[in-house]
C-alpha cells in the first residue's frame, strides 16, 4: 500500500537489487512498481553501447535519435557547464527494466544521459543484477543529474545496523516511509516555504524603509530606528513568533495528508518558493517599506502635537515607524499562520506585548538620567501615532488579505482549467498476462563472473550473493535493496532515499 | 550522513516493528506535543470573513477620516515667509546686512480671529537637521550637567568641541546653529488709529516637560551660573553665552533655556517648525487675536539664503488632534472607499465564480 500510495504522489520508484531478473520483475509487480495497466515494460539487454543506445533511444522516443533534440546538441558540444535534464512528460506509464551487464555500458560516457533520461520517463525502474558498486553508481549519478538534496532513510531489519548508522533518518517498518514523506515531508517543506517567505518580507520591509527615508535626510545614511530597536528587531521581537510558525505551522493535518498523496505534488515541482515567489516577497516588501515611511511623514509634517509642542522631530518619528513596523509584521504572521496552537498565541501576541514593555523601560526616565548618551530618547506616546499606525497597517494588510483570499478562488482555478488533469483511466485489460510471473527459482542466465572479470566495476568487494526467492510481499527478510527518489527536491526534504531492510 | 534517530517518524500503535533484540524501547513520547496533535484553531479565509471585514474597514474609516478632516479645517493658521528673496520684501536687505542687527517688519492681515490658546511657530525649509553627522553632534552627558563632560566634550561633537584651547558648551553641531531670531507680534489697532500694541509672547512652556526636567539639567552647584560655566566658551556662531540666555529668569538660562532645548530636538524631515512662543488665551470674551492688520518685527540674525533655505512664521491653534494636517483625514477617506469598493468588487467576483462552479466552499 505505501508503493500505491507513493505513486499518487507521483514518487518514482528504482528497485536496485542483486537478484535475477525474474524475480526482480515478479518482486516488482508484487508490490505495485510495476502494474498491469502500464502502457509498456521495456527491457534492456543489449550486450554492447550501440544496441543499448537504440533500445534506450529508439523504445522511447524515437525523435530523441534527432539532430534537433537537446540532448544531443549537448552530447556534440560538451558544454563546460553541467546539464540539468530537461522536464519531459510521458505520455503513458512506462516501467524499465536493465539488467548489470547492459548497465555496465550503460554507465559510460554519453550513455548515462541516455539512461537517465529514459529512466525519469518511466514510472518504476528494475535494475537487477547489480554489483555494489554499480548500486552506488546509480545512485550518484541520479544525484548528480537532477541535482537533488538527499535524505538517506535507513530500515532496520535482520540484516543488521549497517543502513541505520549511515542514514538520516531510521526506522523499523517500510510502511513508515509514507508518514515520513506524506505527512512529515510535506509540513516540512510547506513550514520552510512560509518560514522563508516571511524572513524576507519583515527583513525587507525593515530595511527598505532607509531606502525612502534618504530621499530626505539627504541621503546621510540616518537610521530611521532607534538603535536599540535595531538591535532587538531581529533577536527579540520577531524571533519567536517566527519560531513558533516553523514549528508548529500545518496546512492539512495528517489524515488528510495521507489520505490525498497528490497534496505531495507542489513539493516536488518547487511550487511554494521559488523566484517567483521570492518576487512576490520583494514587491510586497517594498510596497510595506513605502506605506511604512510615507504615512508616519504625511502625519508629522507641518503638524504639532495637541498641546501645541514639536511632533516632528526625529524621536517621535522613529517612535512612529517602529511601532507601525512591529504591528505590520505581526499582523502579517498572524495571516500567515493557519494552525494557531496556543503557543502560537502566545509566541505572537507575547513579542508584541515584549515590545512595549521594551519600550516604556528603554524610554523611562531613569535609564536616561544613568546613561543619558546611550538611551537619549524620552517621551510618551500621543494620540496621532495611533492614528498613523492604524492606518498603515491596514493599508499594508488590505492588499495581502485580498490576495489571499483571491487566490484559490481565482487564480488556481484559472490554473486548474488551463492544465486539464488526464482522464482517470478506465482499467484495461491486462496487457501482459502471463509473460511475468514465472515460478523458475533459479537463474537461465549467466552470473556475474563475466562482468566482474571484465573490469568494469573496478572498485567491487567480494561479491556476495544476498538474494533469496520471494516469501511475502512485505517480509523483513528479503534483501532487496530499494532506492526511491523523485524528479525534483523540496528544500528542506531531501530526496534521494536508498533503503535497506 | 550522520546517524539522527527522528523521533517524529515513530507512529504509535503501528505494527511492533522488528528492531532486532529486545533494547528499550526508542518510541518517543506519546504526547500532543511531540506527536504534533497540539489542539488549535485552523481560521480559513471564506468568503463569509473576508468580505464583511472590508465592508467594515470601509464604514469605520469613512467617518473617522471626515471626523478628522473637519477638525484640521476648522484649525486656523497663517504662515509668513520672511527670508526675503523677493526684492520687494521689507527683509530683503537683511540679506547682506548693512549694519548687524538688521530689522525688517512684515506686515499681515488675520481675516478670521484665532480663539483659544495660540502658538507661534518659527518654521525653516531645505534645512536638513537630520543629517546622520548632524544628528550625532552632541554631548547628552554635557547637556545633563555632567561636569566632567563639561569640561570634557565627547568626540562626536567635533569639529565644535574647543575653540581656543578651552571646551565648547554646549557642543556639537546642532547647538552651534541655533535659531537666533526674534519675532516680535504687534496689533494695529485699526485704520484710523495707528497705535501698535504688543501681544505677549510666553517664552516658557514650549519645551517637553521630559527634556526640560530631566534631559537638560545645568551644571551643579551653588555659586552664580557664569561661574559654574567658567572653564568653557561659547559656541562659535553664538553672539552671547549660554549663560546669558535669559538673564533675567534662573529657570529659562543656562542649557535649560526653552529655546535651546526646542532647537536641540532635532527635526525628523528638512521642512520642519518648532515652537517659538505662546500666546495664552484670554480670560474675558475677547479673542486672542482678533482680525485685523498685524505687524512683524522680525530681528533677522540666522542666515539661511546661501543654502536655500527658507524662513517662515507661521501661527496657528490646535485641537485635539493637533495642527492643521489634512493629510490623515483625506488618507482615512481614501483607504475607507478603497476598502468599501474593493469589498464591493470581491463580492461581485466571489459572487461570478461560485456561480461558475457548484462545488462551493472555498477554502485555502
Amino acid at each position: 500500500e505505501t508503493i500505491i500510495t507513493l505513486n499518487k504522489a507521483k514518487i518514482k520508484i528504482w528497485v536496485l537489487t542483486g537478484d535475477k531478473q525474474e524475480t526482480a520483475i515478479n518482486i516488482a509487480y508484487s508490490c505495485n512498481v510495476f502494474e498491469d495497466e502500464m502502457d509498456g515494460v521495456f527491457m534492456i539487454e543489449g550486450k554492447d553501447s550501440e544496441t543499448i543506445l537504440q533500445e534506450l533511444r529508439g523504445k522511447m522516443k524515437p525523435e530523441s535519435l534527432l539532430e534537433s533534440d537537446p540532448v544531443n546538441i549537448y552530447l556534440k558540444k560538451k558544454p563546460k557547464r553541467t546539464f540539468t535534464m530537461p522536464e519531459e512528460l510521458p505520455r503513458g506509464d512506462y516501467g524499465l527494466v536493465i539488467n548489470g551487464y547492459s548497465l555496465a555500458f550503460a554507465l559510460e560516457g554519453n550513455l548515462e544521459l541516455e539512461l537517465l533520461r529514459t529512466a525519469s520517463l518511466c514510472k518504476g525502474v528494475i535494475c537487477c543484477r547489480m554489483t555494489p558498486f554499480q548500486k552506488a553508481q546509480v545512485v550518484e549519478l541520479v544525484k548528480s543529474m537532477i541535482k537533488a538534496a538527499h535524505i538517506g532513510v535507513g530500515i532496520s531489519g535482520q540484516e543488521g545496523m549497517q543502513a541505520m548508522l549511515n542514514s538520516d533518518f531510521a526506522f523499523s517498518q517500510f510502511c513508515y516511509l509514507q508518514r515520513l514523506l506524506l505527512v512529515h515531508g510535506r509540513w516540512s517543506y510547506n513550514r520552510m516555504c512560509k518560514f522563508l517567505s516571511y524572513f524576507f518580507y519583515k527583513n525587507f520591509v525593515f530595511t527598505l524603509v532607509h531606502f525612502w527615508y534618504a530621499f530626505f535626510n539627504g541621503f546621510s545614511a540616518q537610521a530611521v530606528y532607534d538603535t536599540w530597536f535595531i538591535t532587538c528587531y531581529n533577536l527579540i521581537y520577531t524571533s519567536l513568533p517566527v519560531l513558533g510558525l516553523s514549528l508548529f505551522e500545518q496546512d492539512v493535518n495528517e489524515t488528510w495528508s495521507l489520505h490525498f498523496p497528490e497534496l505531495y505534488i507542489p513539493g516536488q515541482h518547487n511550487l511554494y518558493f521559488n523566484k517567483k515567489e521570492f518576487v512576490k516577497c520583494l514587491i510586497h516588501g517594498i510596497y510595506s517599506s513605502f506605506v511604512l515611511f510615507f504615512v508616519p511623514m504625511g502625519t508629522i509634517y507641518n503638524s504639532e502635537r495637541s498641546d501645541g509642542k514639536d511632533i516632528s522631530d526625529i524621536q517621535t518619528f522613529c517612535l512612529i515607524v517602529q511601532t507601525s513596523l512591529i504591528w505590520m509584521v505581526t499582523v502579517q504572521i498572524a495571516l500567515k499562520t493557519t494552525y494557531w496552537t496556543m503557543i502560537s498565541h502566545f509566541f505572537i501576541w507575547g513579542s508584541l506585548g515584549f515590545y512595549f514593555c521594551i519600550l516604556f523601560f528603554l524610554y523611562s526616565d531613569g535609564l536616561c538620567l544613568m546613561f543619558p548618551s546611550i538611551f537619549q530618547f524620552l517621551g510618551k506616546a500621543l494620540s496621532q501615532i495611533w492614528l498613523s499606525l492604524i492606518l498603515s497597517v491596514i493599508l499594508c494588510v488590505i492588499p495581502a488579505f485580498g490576495y489571499q483570499f483571491l487566490q484559490p478562488l481565482v487564480f488556481d482555478r484559472i490554473n486548474h482549467c488551463k492544465t486539464r488533469p488526464p482522464q482517470v483511466r478506465v482499467r484495461t485489460k491486462l496487457k501482459h498476462p502471463s509473460l511475468r510471473r514465472s515460478a523458475y527459482a533459479f537463474s537461465h542466465k549467466q552470473g556475474f563472473g563475466a562482468l566482474i572479470t571484465s573490469g568494469k566495476t573496478t572498485k567491487t568487494k567480494p561479491n556476495k550473493k544476498n538474494s533469496f526467492p520471494v516469501k511475502k510481499k512485505e517480509s523483513s527478510d528479503i534483501s532487496t535493496r530499494i532506492v526511491a527518489f523523485q524528479e525534483k527536491s523540496i528544500s528542506g526534504v531531501p530526496s534521494t532515499i536508498p533503503l535497506k531492510f | 550522513m550522520a546517524m539522527n534517530y527522528n523521533a517524529k517518524d515513530e507512529v504509535d500503535g503501528g505494527p511492533p516493528g522488528a528492531p532486532g533484540g529486545t533494547t528499550k524501547t526508542r518510541r518517543p513520547d506519546n504526547t500532543a506535543f511531540k506527536q504534533q496533535r497540539l489542539p488549535a484553531w485552523q481560521p480559513f479565509l471564506t468568503a463569509g470573513t473576508v468580505l464583511p471585514t472590508f465592508f467594515i474597514i470601509g464604514l469605520i474609516f469613512i467617518p473617522i477620516g471626515i471626523g478628522i478632516f473637519v477638525t484640521s479645517n476648522n484649525i486656523r493658521e497663517i504662515e509668513i515667509d520672511y527670508t526675503g528673496i523677493e526684492p520687494s520684501s521689507p527683509c530683503n536687505k537683511c540679506l547682506s546686512p548693512v549694519s548687524t542687527p538688521c530689522i525688517c517688519t512684515i506686515n499681515f492681515t488675520l481675516e478670521k480671529s484665532f480663539e483659544g490658546n495660540v502658538f507661534m511657530y518659527y518654521g525653516l525649509s531645505n534645512f536638513y537637521q537630520n543629517h546622520r553627522r548632524y544628528v550625532k553632534s552632541r554631548d547628552d552627558s554635557q547637556l545633563n550637567g555632567d561636569r566632567s563632560a563639561l569640561l570634557n566634550p565627547s568626540k562626536e561633537c567635533e569639529p565644535y568641541r574647543r575653540n581656543e584651547d578651552k571646551p565648547i558648551a554646549p557642543c556639537g553641531a546642532i547647538a552651534n546653529s541655533m535659531f537666533n531670531d526674534t519675532l516680535e507680534l504687534f496689533l494695529v489697532a485699526n485704520e484710523s488709529d495707528p497705535t501698535l500694541t504688543l501681544i505677549p509672547l510666553k517664552r516658557k512652556g514650549i519645551a517637553w516637560w521630559t527634556d526640560k526636567n530631566v534631559k537638560f539639567r545645568n551644571p551643579p552647584g551653588t555659586e552664580s551660573l557664569k561661574e559654574r560655566f567658567k572653564d568653557t566658551t561659547n559656541p562659535v556662531n553664538w553672539l552671547k553665552p549660554v549663560y546669558e540666555l535669559d538673564p533675567e529668569d534662573e529657570d529659562n538660562n543656562g542649557f535649560i533655556n526653552e529655546d535651546f532645548i526646542v532647537w536641540m530636538r532635532t527635526a525628523a524631515l528638512p521642512t520642519f517648525r518648532k515652537l517659538y512662543r505662546l500666546i495664552e488665551r484670554k480670560n474675558d470674551l475677547h479673542p486672542t487675536l482678533p482680525a485685523g492688520r498685524y505687524y512683524l518685527n522680525i530681528t533677522y540674525n540666522y542666515p539661511v539664503h546661501s543654502f536655500d533655505g527658507r524662513k517662515r512664521m507661521i501661527l496657528s491653534t490646535v485641537s485635539w488632534m493637533g495642527g492643521k494636517n489634512p493629510f490623515l483625514g483625506i488618507a482615512y477617506i481614501t483607504i475607507g472607499s478603497i476598502s468599501f469598493l474593493l469589498g464591493v468588487v470581491l463580492l461581485v467576483i466571489n459572487h461570478k465564480y461560485r456561480n461558475s462552479n457548484n462545488t462551493a466552499d472555498i477554502t485555502i
